[in-house]
């Protein structure tokens, strides 16, 4: 209780956003079926969010890098994806797409992060956002800079479900059904990697403390190189998901930013916290863009909504400075 | 040999603490100056000044700006180019509600909305820096960037949302060749340029550097960092806002409100690494070299018979800056001004090596 009361401007911000959450529903601004319609998009998009902010949960814990590229990795894993796939059958073409992801974390560890050890973490910041321009530049000039297809094999028409419940059903896609079972298995694979494996717990290690981690003879190259292994493979399964549903193309980054304000809302650190962060974030900003709007746009005269390009951000902004450390991160933030 | 300071003897405090002590500096500066403000309005092309030294300018000033944050005070943005559009759109707004105002009073304006707004998104600085500081600066680009493009009183109710100014006007003299822009965006650059060189010597500017360096120790020694770092992000924005206004007014001409995104503020980042964080100098480095290198690639494969597309031409861009920051921030993490700097001590010692 006494943690609560310490807590209350967490709590009051989190109060708000329930309440704005159910707001729609509660003042009878639209039918139950359409709202729940509406959180399951933005849980569906969240699941995006999350898969992209995991990639940077996972190298922020390794090796303390904030990977502004992870974006860049995504757009590149995805275009080389869309583009092998014209050559090939898909599982081949991901799974070149794999080792591309792996040569280019080995390139990365071997050519940025190695010269750049025990610099400060804005240092490789910048050399991460040097990074994504290489990579941006790289994948369009060897792939091209159309717009590509991925296509998986799944049906695209959405269908009506739960009928009984709510008037006129619930419009789903089975797609997005199909990328949240994905991510939901990406997520159980990587935990169980992390907790059973004995390179698993070397990262574990590496993530708690580097110096003791490197004496006790657990190779921190070798390490860094997993890890933007399967940041890459995770940036590579986001990006193939994102792909089939909205094409490859330049504008995935953009999307892929968004994953910054998830990873601040969960906590830079956690895996969990790059989940649920994503799913409020996909949530939030769709409930937003939908309901809240609408209402802006009357209140203020504006040219149309598009509030989903800022909102997460401003959810992001506002958790800082009542919690810096984000939902389930480690409180180690540094503060003047 | 002949860059020595044998034999200048400093009698006074005053000459002790001038900011160019090397008489030979003073030289160079002043004969850099009348050859920016006499040589080149005379023999460059029209081309050239519009194209390449205007927009060279207008952004080594709001690299500047952001140097003065990121360099000296050690806070990122990524929030800059928005500060920029705060204030092109604030300077467009004074000029068409008050049009009486002078051009320069409606810059200065504008510099001090975007100081306004700068400080605003600056507060969370006071609680947190580093990386979560950078996502926070981003909140403000992409809310701002949104402000312009939906808000229609911005935009005076333009149905396209882009906004176009007259040829600047200042007491009935017209700005409207390439040389009499080029004129009134040095004079304020050159200006603004001493103002930050001589703020960063000062008081202001060591508080600065003392946050940058170390915070916890900069606030025993009785730094208040509440002061110097909403101050440091008021007057970083002010100097961007005015390089958004001039950029505006003098350089687009018409713009909209995708002239000031992300990438804008991304490469604003980019010149200062590039040509030196915590450096005036270097400002200027990163922008010529920003604005330069896209050129250069343009032209270098028709010298060699090679014509690349457009397209491939902004990829081997984009691929090229990426390398080079990384590139600078190995080698050389203060970038081109440091490279400047060697030269001179080098060149000071000649013909001797130590």
């Amino acid at each position: 209780m006494e943690k609560l009361a310490k807590n209350w401007q967490v709590l009051a911000l989190g109060a708000v956003l329930v309440a704005g959450l159910f707001a729609p529903l509660a003042t009878g601004a639209s039918a139950p079926g359409f709202w729940v319609e509406v959180v399951l998009g933005g849980l569906m998009t969240g699941v995006l969010y999350s898969l992209v902010a995991l990639g940077f949960a996972l190298i922020f814990k390794a090796s303390g890098v904030f990977n502004f590229a992870q974006g860049a990795m995504v757009l590149f894993a995805a275009l080389s994806v869309a583009r092998l796939a014209e050559m090939m059958p898909l599982w081949a073409a991901m799974a070149v797409g794999i080792v591309i992801m792996v040569a280019f974390a080995w390139l990365v560890e071997r050519l940025v992060l190695r010269p750049l050890v025990n610099q400060e973490g804005i240092a490789l910041l910048m050399a991460t956002l040097g990074v994504t321009y290489f990579l941006d530049g790289f994948g369009q000039t060897v792939w091209g800079s159309d717009i590509y297809e991925i296509n998986l094999g799944i049906p695209k028409e959405p269908v009506m479900i739960l009928e009984r419940i709510f008037d006129g059903g619930i419009l789903v896609n089975k797609e997005d059904f199909v990328a949240a079972v994905a991510a939901g298995a990406l997520v159980l694979a990587l935990a169980l990697f992390f907790q059973k494996t004995s390179t698993g717990r070397a990262l574990r290690a590496v993530a708690d403390d580097h110096q003791a981690a490197q004496s006790i003879g657990i190779p921190l190259n070798r390490i860094w190189v997993i890890v933007w292994s399967i940041a890459g493979i995770v940036a590579l399964v986001a990006g193939v998901i994102w792909g089939s549903k909205l094409g490859v193309q330049f504008s995935l980054q953009l999307i892929a930013l968004k994953a910054l304000p998830v990873v601040i809302l969960g906590g830079f650190t956690s895996i969990a916290g790059a989940i649920v962060g994503g799913l409020i974030i996909g949530v939030g900003e769709k409930v937003a863009e939908v309901f809240l709007a609408p209402i802006l746009v009357k209140a203020f005269d504006l040219a149309g909504g598009g509030i989903e390009n800022w909102f997460a951000y401003v959810l992001a902004l506002l958790f800082l400075l009542v919690r810096p450390e984000g939902l389930f991160g480690e409180k180690r933030i540094d503060r003047v | 040999m002949l860059y020595r300071e044998n034999g200048q003897f400093k009698a006074t405090y005053v000459a002790d603490q001038q900011m160019l002590p090397i008489r030979q500096d003073r030289i160079f500066m002043l004969a850099l100056l009348a050859f920016a403000f006499v040589l080149v309005p005379m023999f460059a092309s029209d081309y050239l000044l519009r194209a390449i030294i205007v927009p060279f300018l207008i952004l080594s000033l709001a690299a500047l700006g952001l140097n003065l944050l990121t360099g000296y005070c050690g806070q990122v943005s990524l929030g800059h180019g928005a500060f920029m559009a705060v204030g092109a759109y604030a300077a467009y707004n004074f000029g068409l509600r008050i049009p009486e105002l002078n051009f320069l009073v409606v810059l200065v304006l504008g510099g001090c909305t975007a100081a306004l707004v700068g400080m605003l998104f600056g507060i969370p600085s006071l609680r947190i820096k580093g990386l979560y500081l950078a996502v926070a600066t981003l909140a403000a680009q992409f809310f701002i960037d949104w402000v312009f493009a939906r808000v229609k009183w911005f935009t005076n109710n333009s149905s396209s949302g882009s906004v176009s100014v007259p040829d600047v006007t200042m007491l009935g003299f017209v700005f409207d060749s390439p040389e009499r822009k080029y004129l009134l965006v040095l004079a304020i650059v050159a200006l603004f340029a001493l103002l930050a060189k001589n703020l960063v010597r000062g008081h202001v500017g060591r508080s600065w550097m003392a946050i940058r360096d170390m915070d916890v120790a900069a606030e025993v020694i009785g730094i208040r960092p509440v002061y110097a770092k909403l101050s440091a992000f008021a007057v970083s924005s002010f100097y961007v806002g005015v390089a958004g206004a001039l950029w505006g007014f003098v350089h687009l001409g018409s713009w909209e409100p995708l002239a000031f995104n992300i990438n804008l503020s991304l490469n604003l980042l980019f010149m200062i690494i590039i040509g030196g964080l915590g450096s005036i100098m270097g400002s200027f480095f990163g922008a010529a070299f920003i604005v330069i290198l896209p050129v250069l690639l343009n032209q270098i494969p028709a010298w060699f018979g090679v014509p690349l597309s457009t397209a491939m031409v902004s990829h081997l861009e984009f691929m090229i800056f990426g390398a080079l920051i990384v590139f600078f921030l190995i080698v050389e993490p203060h970038g081109l001004a440091r490279l400047w700097a060697i030269g001179k001590e080098k060149l000071r010692l000649w013909p001797f090596p130590h």
